[in-house]
């Protein structure tokens, strides 16, 4: 029965409110069991809802079920359900949100236990709101639903990143995050108001029965407009900055953000629209160029970065990049995979550095760290796996899913891959001297540091293992085809799904030789990488301080964007705000007013002179103007006639 | 007879209240009367046809006393109910001199704004029209801040010219009619030359911009929020800006139709530039009132864009945003009023961390806040959201400009929330204190509309949904 | 006699009247102006009216046409009556005051 799909947004919802509301009167366990076990709840459905799709869809049958709860708007023009879509696609994402949600949560009631209790309880509520969004974006059965997730991912990703709201710094990267979604999100509405002008519907399956209504140019402009939507929530060149930023935050909340929410509805978001894609091939050509470009570029920005979180900011930034640039290349599996993969490792690596940053009492400087991993074993060896898991070695989960990315980019235009390979290098050599150097080498923070570190408490390590168990075995639901014959079970569960597509577009296939090479060598030249990173960062003293130079200097400065924004975009529109307020406004505008009424006084000031007060020139006047009424009102001819009558 | 008594009872009520000697009993009956109006006004809502009430007034002239109360009537007629107790709520405990013909003017303006709403004779609209400006200004007047004369001065010419241009305008029309009547009826049958309705179009909606405003006649607007009282500010905003936008959806839209296309698109351009001037304004303000003035007009502009994009869901939106951002601005100048009357100053600058003071009012000033930056799930995106699939049908590009303003919106929000509630304690916000009960009360109110009206928008689309056929009934 | 010569002497006592007032400044004098060209004024409206009122005798003999401009002499000469009462009281005031009649001496709300 899908009819219950309703539950697994609500239990959230009640877990956000009672925790909201009643933040003042409950005890911190209560709270903490309330927060995470109404994700527990929801993942139990979720999974229920996944037994019934995989049990319901045949071989290749579309699975789809609707569940409409009400009219959310009805007018003339269009109506707007407020329903539910459960689907392969739909539960997939269902069960990574709710799953690595619920890991999270249990994370946090360890993580965030030194919070006094209101605080607390305002934690989990919108840790709760923060997953219900993510599950109405997952869930709705249409772009309005969809956009209503959207931008509540954007509001509980603000309030998040500001928790701490005594510090203005957070404040500012929280606004940061919510405006450059805001840019997003504009783009994604003009898209959902260009779809019901042209279609007079948003939900999924009018729209997509209906695209043969639609010009060329309506869909390359609806697809650009969402990919703009996307760009904002998936953090995409030009609109990365926010979530480097975002790490304000608590680390529990950049694990979610990173890996089970919120950056990961860009890539749902088209891989859910993937024939409107499939149908404009400059909008995917647009979206493979901008992922790429992303992922190879915020890799650079990782290299030099010293703040444990900031590396794992960016890295997520590229592997999204990868993402894009599979949807782009039309691997639409692949890239839900990604999504999947690097949501198990990603979340690990951050659950995992919020432990080091637990144990190193709030120090980030991967500089001060050092030789953790004798004291936290747990901790190390989940990291250890993680970080093989999204460099791409073979088994770990990151492998298979890369490399169908890469594969399917290969086919499309082997520059890509050229580059893909590249940035996966440069991911290997980061994510490494990360690794390196907060685990390997001697420890370089202070003695009291060093005096508290210890390994964190169950509730902190038992995610860390669940998740590093799925970083490893992960990959095993798609093994590429070259290994065995329909081996890749993910590609069978959402053929369906995609099935419109595949139809369409010309199959890329690479022989499997071809891919053998390419898997060995990508394989080969990742470990060299690896080997050389360990070796050279595990001599790391921290003694060798010196001023980067040159390119590292611009890495080290994220290539300057933010100031670049800054300096074209914020301080012109602030400048252009100040010439509006002081000059249009003040001068023009109520200038003009006033200078009506000024007008007014100086012509009354003047005709009061007329006022003489010499009555025979009143007299004169009056004498003069009935002398000069009397010529207009009689016509010349009418006082001739007088005249000669008179004499 | 419920329409005549929703005009009847503020204006006794606020006559009794001119004559009371206590302000305590000033204050009783004013909210008695207010609570009674919105319980009527309710009863209005529940009746499924429109409510008519006629009898002869001026007939020599051709004019009727006929109040109708059709679906967006009956729904400014809400605002007008709903707003009045949570003002008078939430200002319970202001000291105010003369407090008794205070509340008493109040009343009168609320008496003239439903009116406004109800009047299906253009004569009649035309005095309620000046019923409801005359209280008001001398609310501002004699109540205001520091710089309040010059200011109700410049609001009262403003105004002042734009009702006798309408004047003229009317009496132009009205020598147009068949029977030389006032009644709606005889003003949506008459028949214009082209030139006639453009001038008689352009002396209407002079007057209607000028109240709504729209840009660039909007600049005795941010002068008149931040020098009116905060009560009289809530009602300008709420309530008295939506007489503008009523009264283009009641006498412009359907009374010149060939106008309104011919420069529809000239106002939607002045409206969108409105929108995106005042955003900008808005980001670079210190004080708070000017700020909400601002982001007021920057709405107001959607709306009238909206109206005049020739839409249906464009006139639906906008219909609902009325409603809307009535009830939204009204917490938003609550709030501010707190903030002056607690803590003596208007200016951001000067404040800071109140969320640790007044957790409770930070909390409630953040959704007003979402709501003002029309966030799904609030009353302020379904109007918002149905404005713009309007204007996107009329013309992409306009969508397009005008939708940068929702970026700009939460650029200047968020910059007053955190200037506001976040950040560190400020030397001056450390003397704040929690809000008290019943304005706690009057905003969680609020905060309540706020979320049902986002979630379950329908009713408010059914209710006005006769009024839009009407308007786009072909004639 | 021709009407001709009615009109002509009420020009020239009117025209005599209208010199006096913008030219003399006693106030006196400027009164007794204003009053020839009423009295000119008056004269002109009984010379027309006997002439009119003459031409429709001829016509029938019980008419009355033409005699309502000798009705509004009467109203003239009350109303002027009652202008001269207050005039002159007025111009006595100012003499109190001012000890002047001159009339351009009375303009100080000017400034």
């Amino acid at each position: 029965m899908s009819k219950i799909a309703f539950l697994v947004p609500l239990f959230p919802l009640l877990g956000f409110l009672i925790n909201g509301l009643g933040r003042k009167s409950l005890s911190k366990s209560a709270i903490g069991i309330i927060g995470s076990g109404a994700i527990l709840l929801s993942f139990l459905t979720s999974c229920y809802l996944f037994t019934q799709v995989a049990a319901g869809a045949g071989e290749g049958q579309r699975f789809e079920t609707v569940v409409t709860l009400f009219n959310f708007i009805s007018v003339d023009a269009f109506t707007i359900p407020f329903a539910f879509q459960v689907d392969q696609l739909s539960v997939l994402f269902l069960l990574i949100i709710t799953g690595i949600g619920f890991l999270i949560h249990l994370y946090s009631t360890a993580y965030m236990k030194d919070e006094t209790a209101d605080h607390y309880g305002r934690y989990f509520a919108y840790l709760n709101l923060f997953v219900f969004s993510m599950l109405l974006l997952v869930m709705g059965a249409n772009y309005v639903i969809m956009f209503i997730g959207w931008e509540g991912v954007g509001l509980c990703s603000y309030l998040l990143i500001g928790y701490w709201f005594k510090n203005n710094d957070y404040n500012y990267a929280a606004k940061k995050a919510f405006i450059m979604n805001r840019i997003g999100d504009l783009g994604f509405l003009l898209a959902v108001f260009w779809l019901l002008f042209r279609l007079g519907t948003v939900s999924y399956g009018d729209v997509f029965a209906n695209v043969d209504k639609l010009t060329a140019t309506d869909i390359t402009g609806i697809t650009t407009l969402l990919f703009i939507g996307a760009m904002g929530k998936s953090a995409q060149i030009p609109l990365y900055t926010w979530l480097p930023d975002a790490m304000a935050g608590p680390t529990p909340v950049s694990a979610l953000i990173h890996a089970a929410t919120m950056v990961t509805a860009g890539i749902y978001m088209i891989a859910r629209s993937n024939i409107l894609y499939t149908l404009a091939p400059a909008t995917q050509t647009l979206v493979a160029v901008i992922g790429l470009a992303t992922a190879v570029f915020a890799a650079t920005i990782a290299l030099k970065q010293n703040d444990i979180k900031k590396v794992l900011a960016y890295s997520t930034v590229s592997q999204l990049g990868y993402m894009f640039l599979g949807l782009g290349v039309g691997a639409y599996t692949g890239a839900v995979f990604h999504v999947m993969t690097h949501a198990f490792f990603k979340a690990l690596l951050f659950l995992g550095a919020g432990s080091v940053i637990h144990a190193m009492h709030h120090e980030q400087d991967i500089r001060k760290m050092g030789n953790l991993k004798k004291y936290m074993p747990v901790t190390h060896i989940t990291f250890l796996l993680a970080c093989l898991a999204i460099a791409g070695i073979p088994p770990f989960s990151g492998f298979f899913s890369k490399d169908e990315i890469l594969a399917a980019a290969f086919a499309v235009n082997p520059l890509y891959y050229y580059l893909g390979v590249a940035g996966a290098l440069m991911t290997a050599f980061y994510m490494f001297r990360l690794y390196t150097m907060t685990f390997l080498g001697n420890f370089r923070g202070t003695h009291e540091q060093e005096h508290h570190l210890h390994e964190s408490p169950s509730a902190m390590t038992i995610p860390l293992v669940v998740l590093a168990v799925l970083s490893v075995v992960g990959g095993f639901i798609g093994i590429p085809e070259a290994f065995a014959a329909d081996s890749h079970w993910l590609e069978h569960f959402l053929a369906p799904v995609f099935a419109e597509s595949a139809k369409l577009a010309e199959a890329h296939h690479l022989s499997h030789s071809q891919e053998y090479i390419m898997m060995g060598t990508a394989t080969v030249l990742i470990l060299g990488v690896i080997v050389y990173a360990v070796s050279r960062f595990k001599k790391y003293t921290g003694e060798s301080e010196q001023e980067e130079q040159g390119l590292g200097k611009i890495l080290a400065n994220k290539w300057y964007i933010d100031e670049l924004y800054n300096a074209a975009i914020v301080n012109p529109l602030n400048a252009f705000a100040g010439f509006c307020k002081n000059v249009v406004e003040k001068s023009g505008i109520d200038g003009a007013v006033n200078g009506v009424g000024k007008l007014v006084a100086y012509g009354s000031r003047q005709l009061r002179l007329v006022q003489s007060g010499q009555v025979s020139s009143y007299v004169l006047i009056m004498v003069l103007s009935m002398v000069v009424f009397f010529l207009i009102w009689f016509n010349d001819t009418t006082i001739i006639q007088f005249f000669n009558k008179l004499f | 007879m419920i329409a005549l008594l929703l005009i009847l009872i503020p204006l006794a009520a606020g006559l009794v209240s001119f004559a009371m000697k206590q302000d305590s009993a000033a204050k009783t009956i004013s909210l008695l009367a207010s609570v009674v109006t919105l319980a009527l006004a309710l009863a209005a809502v529940g009746t499924s046809s429109s409510i008519v009430y006629d009898v002869a007034w001026l007939n020599d002239l051709g004019s009727r006393f006929t109040l109708k109360m059709d679906g967006l009537s009956k729904l400014l007629a809400l605002l007008t109910a709903v707003a009045y107790p949570l003002i008078f709520v939430a200002i319970q405990h202001n000291a105010y001199k003369k407090t008794a013909s205070f509340y008493g003017l109040m009343l009168l303006a609320q008496a003239g704004l439903m009116g406004v709403f109800m009047a299906a004779d253009v004569l009649l609209f035309y005095f309620f029209w000046e019923l409801a400006l005359i209280p008001v200004y001398f609310l501002s007047s004699i109540w205001g801040g520091e710089k309040r004369i010059a200011v109700t001065f410049k609001f009262f010419v403003y105004t002042f010219l734009g009702s006798l241009l309408m004047l003229a305008g009317i009496l132009l029309v009205y020598f147009q009619t068949a029977d030389h009547s006032f009644a709606m009826k005889a003003f949506y049958e008459v028949k214009l030359s082209g030139a006639q309705q453009t001038v008689a179009f352009w002396l209407f909606f002079i007057a209607f911009a000028i109240k709504m405003p729209i840009f660039p006649l909007h600049t005795w607007q941010p002068d008149a929020y931040e020098q009116s009282p905060t009560a009289t500010t809530m009602v300008l905003s709420g309530i008295m800006v939506k007489m503008g936008l009523f009264a283009v959806v009641r006498w412009l839209l359907p009374v010149f139709p060939q106008a309104t296309v011919q420069f529809g698109n000239l106002i939607m351009i002045l409206s969108i530039i409105g929108m995106l001037f005042a955003s900008l304004i808005a980001i670079r303000q210190d004080d708070i009132k000017r700020l909400i003035a601002y982001s007021s007009i920057a709405h107001i502009g959607l709306m009238s864009a909206a109206l005049f994009s020739g839409s249906r869901s464009g006139a639906e939106g906008a219909m609902i945003q009325m409603f809307s951002h009535g009830v939204n601005v009204i917490g938003m100048w609550i709030i501010a009023d707190q903030i002056e009357q607690k803590l003596g100053t208007r200016k951001m600058s000067e404040l800071g961390g109140l969320a640790q003071k007044a957790p409770a009012m930070a909390v409630l000033l953040v959704v007003m806040a979402l709501a003002n930056i029309a966030l799904p799930l609030t009353n302020a995106f379904i109007g918002e959201f149905l404005m713009f699939s309007g204007i996107f049908q009329h013309n992409m590009w306009m969508a397009a400009a005008a939708g940068v303003s929702i970026i700009l919106a939460a650029v200047y929000t968020l910059n007053m929330v955190q200037k506001v509630i976040y950040g560190a304690l400020s030397p001056i916000s450390s003397a704040a204190v929690e809000i008290s009960g019943n304005v706690k009360m009057a905003l969680i109110i609020i905060a309540v509309v706020i979320i049902v009206f986002g979630v379950f928008p329908q009713p408010m689309i059914e209710l006005t949904k006769d009024t839009v056929a009407g308007l786009f009934v072909k004639k | 006699m021709p009407i001709q010569y009615y009109i002509y002497f009420c020009l020239a006592l009117f025209s005599i009247g209208i010199i006096g007032v913008l030219t003399r400044k006693n106030a006196i004098i400027v009164f007794m102006c204003v009053e020839l060209m009423l009295n000119a004024v008056n004269l002109l409206l009984v010379a027309f009216s006997k002439m009119h009122h003459g031409a429709a005798l001829a016509g029938n003999p019980a008419t009355t046409a033409g005699i309502d401009g000798q009705l509004f002499v009467f109203f003239i000469m009350v109303v002027a009556a009652a202008e001269v009462s207050v005039g002159l009281a007025i111009i006595v005031m100012m003499y109190r005051n001012t000890h002047s009649v001159d009339i351009n001496f009375l303009n100080r709300l000017k400034n």
